[in-house]
């Protein structure tokens, strides 16, 4: 075989991985690497103007396919910019391989111009990471990080590739398989686990499906669905887990958590039986640890031997992957199953239906006030739901409503950042999905505070043609920190009110991309419709009611069964004109 | 509880790190670390010595387990294991106190590996009561510096009912 440079490998091992699209930034000691790509038409390279950019984009690539994301970046600040977006895959076990640049091996160690230890800046938020020493251990080393990144509980792994090693040339053979003696992931259930599992759903008499992130990871949607019908357990499901079961099946109560639904958490705290699938028992899920589900026998279904008994005891453990996990239960259960299941879960229903009659999620949407960013999504939805968009969000309270009123039904269609919570996140995730379906409707919910966080990529919209849609919930505050010193700073808005918010739509329109403004009810529904036919990058600037608050909410540390359900009394009276005030009354928001 | 558990990992650059990463990230305890390599010198032998409640415990072995260069993980508190740690102690002798230095030595068969006019260094390797009482005992006479390997760890070999059988008298011809 003819010898290639290690620049010329990297691009070879990329196609045998079947990689389609990188997210990538430019650098000193990566140029032969980007030269190498220059040349050829089969791995299309999107540039990115921020290296953050350029993670979150393979993330949402990587969540909207179910394909590792690729990144590659160079050496120093391009590397520590990414660290974000690599700490939010790990957090959220997004399969991802990052490349990133490093100084020529000899010059490792000496502060060299745009070094940094990049190995060591990795580790704690990679699943694994790798320095290449040698370009004859490239292709090897390609190899086992796409298969880590992909394998087991995903995550992102990181390969560092000095700048000689790209240059230099070798004999080079492709492995066709990996094997690492340390990395076994264990797929398969155990049986006797399984059928204890099944034992156990059988003499339940208020059961809850406690779904996580891990249900589409595994791809397990078919086996749920199945799962739930068959024995009519109701189905709880976290942030993370959205669109793995159909939002708006009778079975469904929505999410659980914090800003979970009021029956999603009254169903968990007086179940007998939580069967949790790929979740890992978050604090933001579980409050206080010591009251958590106290009466409730636990199940817990994942990958990984770690989440299990981290924060929770659990009676049932079963590693392996949910998939097959779910398989095996429901080929027991499909044996043990007999009579109307609907008869003998009847009474649990009862009380389920009376919780969701009690509470059900709400707001009020005056005609000729200020919109209220619940009517928004909620509109959103029902005017996009028929085209099967995928919608991304970045973080805060519009990321709340986002999941309490916009019911995906599908998985692989929700991208937001749930473990990290990072602001930033949506916009750039937004284009990477839209980059892997280049004809899907691609929306994204943000907040004015964090699409200001990665809003350079607009330019990378605009040039790639990726058109996606953003919606700018736009309360001119933090409104989730504004929330919490609301209800325990006693309302003072330290640092929270966002004063010079830019004009969006002007700031759409300098870079070519179009912009939109939905200043009244009457507006919503035609600016949605006209956002989503234009056939370009759209920033949608929706004007909010500023002081609008997402409930239910279960303090942090608090019970699962003691929601906040409303704003306070000393609240409700609240004017908008007394944060003004706070600013010696002076709107200095630009509009045009 | 204290544990000691030993770790099997891949003798590459970093490994050692990966580990020190996740007990420190996690906010687990270490109480010492010692690391070599084995007659493999692709692996590496690793003794950690930590302590927690039984749900630490499980949570330190299964995060350890998860590190993709860790290739086995025990936790030989679990089992009969032998541990050894060595330490190297410098004394300073004062010329009266020469002979009950001496004397200490070798009540704890331990070993002068150098002496100065006016110091001697001791080595002494044990279970680690041993060396604790050893160094109380030295204490009084001046420690001037005191260096210790961390404990090291191995797990006994079952006892099996045909070894400990006298072996059959070889047949006179």
């Amino acid at each position: 075989m003819a010898q290639l440079t290690g620049a010329e490998i990297f691009l070879e091992a990329l196609k045998r991985e079947g990689v389609k699209t990188i997210f990538a930034l430019p650098g000193g000691v990566v140029l032969k690497i980007f030269d190498v790509l220059h040349q050829q038409n089969d791995v299309e390279v999107i540039l990115t103007r921020h290296e953050q950019g350029a993670g979150h984009m393979a993330e949402g690539y990587a969540k909207a396919t179910g394909k590792p994301g690729v990144a590659l970046i160079t050496s120093g600040p391009g590397m520590t910019n990414v660290v974000t977006a690599l700490a939010d895959a790990y957090m959220d076990s997004v399969p991802l391989v990052c490349f990133s640049g490093q100084v020529p091996t000899a010059l490792i160690g000496n502060d060299a111009f745009q070094e940094a230890d990049n190995i060591g800046l990795s580790r704690p938020c990679t699943k694994y990471n790798f320095l290449v020493r040698d370009v004859n251990d490239l292709a090897q080393t390609i190899k086992e990080a796409f298969y880590i990144a992909s394998t087991g509980r995903p995550g992102p792994v990181l390969v560092d590739i000095p700048k000689d090693i790209s240059m230099n040339k070798t004999d080079v053979t492709f492995p066709d398989s990996v094997s690492i003696r340390g990395y076994n992931p264990t797929y398969e259930g155990s049986k006797w686990k399984i059928k204890q599992a099944a034992d156990a759903i059988m003499k339940s008499r208020r059961p809850i499906l406690y779904l996580g992130g891990g249900v589409q990871l595994s791809k397990a949607s078919p086996e749920v669905l199945e799962l739930a019908e068959m024995t009519q357990i109701p189905v709880d499901q976290t942030l993370m887990a959205l669109g793995s079961f159909p939002g708006q099946h009778p079975l469904s109560l929505g999410m659980l958590g914090m800003h979970g639904t009021y029956v999603a958490n009254m169903a968990m705290h007086y179940s007998d039986l939580v069967i949790a699938v790929g979740a890992r028992f978050d604090d933001r899920v579980t409050g206080k640890v010591s009251e958590f589900c106290p009466t409730a026998k636990i199940i817990h279904v994942d990958i990984d031997p770690t989440s299990i008994r981290k924060n929770i005891h659990v009676d049932i453990p079963i590693v392996g992957d949910c998939k097959r996990v779910l398989q095996e239960l429901n080929s027991v259960l499909r044996a043990t199953v007999n009579g109307d299941q609907k008869e003998w879960r009847k009474p649990w229903w009862d009380q389920l239906n009376e919780w969701k009659n009690d509470h059900p999620l709400s707001y009020r949407q005056e005609p000729d006030q200020a919109v209220k960013p619940q009517y928004f999504i909620d509109r959103l939805y029902h005017l996009t739901k028929d085209r099967d968009p995928i919608l991304s969000t970045d973080v805060g309270q519009h990321q709340m409503w986002a999941a309490q009123y916009f019911h995906l039904a599908k998985p692989n269609a929700w991208l937001t950042s749930g473990g990290l919570g990072t602001m930033g996140f949506g916009f750039p995730a937004a284009l990477g999905a839209q980059a892997a379906f280049r004809q899907r409707l691609v929306l994204c919910i943000a907040g004015d505070g964090s699409v200001q966080m990665n809003s350079q990529e607009l330019a990378t919209a605009v040039v790639e043609k990726l058109p996606v849609k953003v919606f700018i919930i736009n309360n001119r505050f933090h409104g989730m920190v504004r929330q919490w010193q609301d209800l325990f700073y006693e309302g003072r808005y330290a640092c929270s009110y966002l004063d010079q918010t830019p004009d969006f739509v002007k700031l759409a329109e300098a870079y070519g991309a179009a912009g939109l403004r939905i200043q009244t009810v009457s507006d919503v529904d035609d600016g949605i419709r006209e956002a989503v036919a234009i056939d370009k990058p759209v920033f949608v600037e929706v004007p909010v009611d500023q002081f609008e608050n997402c409930y239910p909410m279960i303090p942090a540390g608090g019970c699962n069964h003691e929601m906040i359900l409303e704003d306070p009394p000393e609240l409700q009276k609240r004017q908008p004109v007394e944060a003004m005030g706070q600013r010696d009354g002076k709107d200095t928001i630009l509009t045009a | 509880m204290e544990h000691v558990i030993s770790v099997t990992l891949e003798n590459k650059a970093g490994s050692l790190s990966r580990v020190a990463g996740l007990f420190s990230g996690r906010g687990f305890n270490i109480e010492s670390l010692a690391v070599a390599t084995t007659l493999d010198p692709t692996v590496s032998m690793m003794t950690i010595v930590t302590s927690g409640d039984d749900r630490i415990i499980e949570q330190i072995l299964k995060q350890l387990n998860k590190i993709i260069d860790v290739i086995k993980v025990v936790d030989l508190s679990e089992s009969d294991a032998v541990s050894r740690e060595t330490a190297l102690i410098k004394v300073s002798t004062r010329p009266e106190d020469r002979a009950e230095t001496l004397r200490i030595v070798d009540i704890f068969r331990a070993n002068v590996v150098d002496s100065s006019p006016a110091s001697y260094t001791i080595e002494v390797t044990g279970a680690v009561q041993k060396i604790q009482a050893i160094i109380q005992l030295l204490q009084p006479l001046g420690i001037k510096e005191i260096v210790r390997t961390g404990r090291i760890a191995i797990a006994r070999e079952p006892v099996r009912t045909e070894a400990t059988q006298p072996r059959p008298l070889a047949k006179a011809n």
